[in-house]
């Protein structure tokens, strides 16, 4: 009796057919070799603007709560005091406070900026943002206590206006004299007018009283662990509920969760531009069908001999499909090698167009389910080819030219 | 023991629009091993019908086919792929050959379908392509032999899983009158090597070179017996000019 014919010896002889006829073959695979390229390029251009967002907003800090106090809707405030007990009540989720508050108008000798951004801050600011005084010294308790006019000024404010040696030398912010008592670390890889280096720090009490605030509105706050981000939002929220009794009087707004939101939104961009491109691998996997249909007409002679020596209808069938589903699956290996290329140079155009460095990099899972879905395509539209293959009559096939 | 071949009570219809075409009827013989029966015709006999039959191409739309005993009407798709893998094997008038396989190739195809394992496959293709003289050629394609040549090839494929039944159509139809003797040469040889052989052909001259006729005419057998005795060959009823392929 007949045994199944072994599987490998299918896969040689579709491996053959293919590559008898290279030309059509190309042509017939191109759709899908486009689709799964589409499909790479446009998913590791997704990863590459989501790894992007997110370094970006590490920079400011994931494990930073801003909270803005604006008092709407009631009578009621809220003390720098009562802010720091809120702090301490949640010790789980939330690590230190410090109120901002900002100032404008920095003078330094005769130029005025209006790039430099000035904020009154607790001595412990630094410490949250992970800043670092490299030369003097930062704020202290004892400056935020007195309401000392001193300040510590970013490296681009030294470097530009002092020269880098900036110590002990002082500014004017909207007409006081600050004395300068240190410099911080550079924070960005670049130095830049209106960057992150382009700032200077007061304590918040000096700032409080120059700027005629009553009361401080706007707080920022460490979390323990950036992952704790809903929860000490939550907790911060909810302590403010209790004194205000209203929603609208505060905002409190988390890095983390922003950056969540802005990556979900990318994603969403994303899967939708990744199943537009599917619809090519659909288009690619009809051209396939096409050329199957066309292959099985051609083949009506072979199918019949095949048929005659013994051939049953699973073996055309699946003879058929197997071809349908490697030239497929060729074309989803070409695709992807192709779009790993074009992911490459797209890494480069960006780079030098847009001056990002936003790295286009095509995710493992994308690639395997690219691979696995352009295979799968083969079998499904390789399937109704390979069907009207294996039904046919032999004594008409053996007639057919 | 029970005959090879048995048709008892053959019919086949054709639906052809609203007339019925009637290609055999009421068809009963019966072919011993080790027979060589030619099956003679003209077009429209049914001959060709008898042929698909015979190779479990088709199936009688009434009456019974034994092949070795077995009830071939009764049987699927597949069970018929199967028993003309094991039973049969088929040479062809226009021989039939693979184009993109090589000789060797095309002689294992039955063998692959039979799931013979590939070394084994190849020895016993290249047995059979030795006896009909192509041994030294077996890596070229069809199409670089002459059809004399094809026709051997199809002739070893047709031997090689050992079949009990060698069914020729018209396996001279495409040849010259030279090569035609060469051909039916090598199925005289396969006859008396124990081989039963079964010719289908329109010509008397090349049915005479069988042991035994079988006369068909509009479906029926209208002569059934020794090759040698004159009423096997009546002369044709169609003077000349027809195709040697006939339409069914």
């Amino acid at each position: 009796m007949s045994f199944p014919l072994k599987l490998y010896e299918t896969f040689a002889l579709a491996l053959k057919n293919i590559f008898s006829s290279k030309m059509r073959t190309f042509l017939t695979m191109l759709g899908i070799i486009i689709g799964v390229c589409a499909v790479i390029v446009i998913v590791g251009l997704g990863n590459g603007m989501a790894n992007y967002m997110k370094d970006s907003f590490s920079e400011l800090g994931t494990n930073l709560l801003s909270v803005r106090i604006s008092g709407r809707g009631t009578p009621r405030s809220i003390s720098e005091e009562e802010m720091y007990e809120i702090v301490a009540d949640s010790p789980a989720y939330l690590d230190q406070i410090s109120p901002t508050v900002s100032m404008q108008g920095v003078k330094i000798g005769t130029e005025s900026s209006t790039t430099t951004s000035v904020t009154g801050v607790s001595e412990a600011y630094f410490d949250m943002k992970g800043y670092e005084v490299s030369q003097g010294r930062g704020l202290q308790y004892m400056d935020v206590l007195d309401r000392k006019k001193v300040c510590v000024v970013g490296s681009y404010v030294a470097q530009t206006y002092f020269s880098g040696d900036a110590v002990g030398q002082s500014l004017k912010v909207n007409g006081n004299k600050f004395t300068i008592v240190g410099v911080m670390a550079q924070q960005a890889d670049e130095m830049e007018e209106g960057g992150t280096d382009d700032c200077v720090y007061v304590p918040y009490s000096t700032a409080a009283r120059l700027t005629f605030t009553g009361t401080i509105n706007s707080y920022t706050i460490t979390l323990t662990d950036e992952d704790y981000a809903s929860l000490g939002k939550q907790a911060v929220e909810d302590a403010l509920y209790e004194v205000f009794r209203d929603s609208n009087a505060y905002t409190v707004s988390s890095m983390a969760e922003m950056l969540d939101t802005m990556t979900g939104m990318i994603n969403m961009v994303i899967g939708i531009l990744a199943v537009i491109a599917g619809i090519s691998l659909v288009v690619g996997g009809i051209g396939i069908m096409n050329i199957m249909l066309v292959s099985v007409t051609e083949r009506t002679r072979e199918i019949g001999i095949r048929k005659a020596l013994g051939a049953k209808e699973g073996v055309i069938l699946r003879q058929f499909v197997i071809e349908a589903a490697t030239t497929s699956a060729l074309g989803g290996v070409f695709g992807i090698a192709v779009g790993y290329l074009l992911s490459a140079v797209a890494t480069e155009v960006i780079a030098t167009v847009m001056e990002t460095a936003i790295t286009v990099s095509p995710s493992a899972g994308a690639v395997l389910a690219a691979f696995g879905i352009s295979a799968g395509i083969g079998v499904l539209f390789g399937y109704l080819p390979a069907k009207k293959a294996a039904r046919l009559n032999p004594i008409e096939a053996l007639r057919y030219d | 023991m029970s005959a090879l071949i048995e048709f008892r009570d053959v019919c086949k219809f054709y639906q052809m629009g609203d007339s019925t075409v009637v290609a055999a009827d009421h068809i009963s013989m019966q072919i011993q091993r080790g027979e060589f029966v030619a099956i003679v015709g003209q077009s429209g006999s049914g001959k060709s019908t008898c042929m698909n039959i015979i190779g479990c191409l088709d199936v009688p739309t009434s009456g019974t086919y034994l092949l070795d005993g077995r009830d071939v009407g009764q049987m699927s798709r597949n069970e018929l792929a199967a028993v003309r893998n094991e039973l049969l094997g088929f040479i062809f008038q226009l021989y039939n050959l693979l184009p993109k396989l090589n000789l060797l190739e095309n002689v294992e195809v039955p063998l692959m379908y039979a799931g013979m394992p590939r070394a084994q496959r190849r020895a016993r293709a290249m047995e059979v392509l030795k006896q009909v003289g192509l041994e030294d050629k077996w890596k070229h394609k069809p199409n670089q032999l002459s059809g004399g040549q094809q026709q051997r090839v199809s002739i070893a494929r047709a031997l090689a899983g050992r079949p009990a039944v060698i069914l020729a159509d018209e396996p001279t139809g495409a040849l010259d009158s030279h090569t035609s003797r060469e051909v039916l040469g090598l199925l005289q040889d396969l006859h008396r090597q124990g081989n039963t052989v079964v010719l289908i052909t329109h010509d008397n001259s090349i049915a005479v070179q069988a042991q035994r006729i079988v006369r068909l005419e509009d479906g029926r057998v209208v002569y059934d017996g020794d090759s040698h005795a004159p009423e096997a060959v009546v002369a044709p009823t169609l003077p000349g000019g027809e195709l040697p392929l006939e339409a069914v």
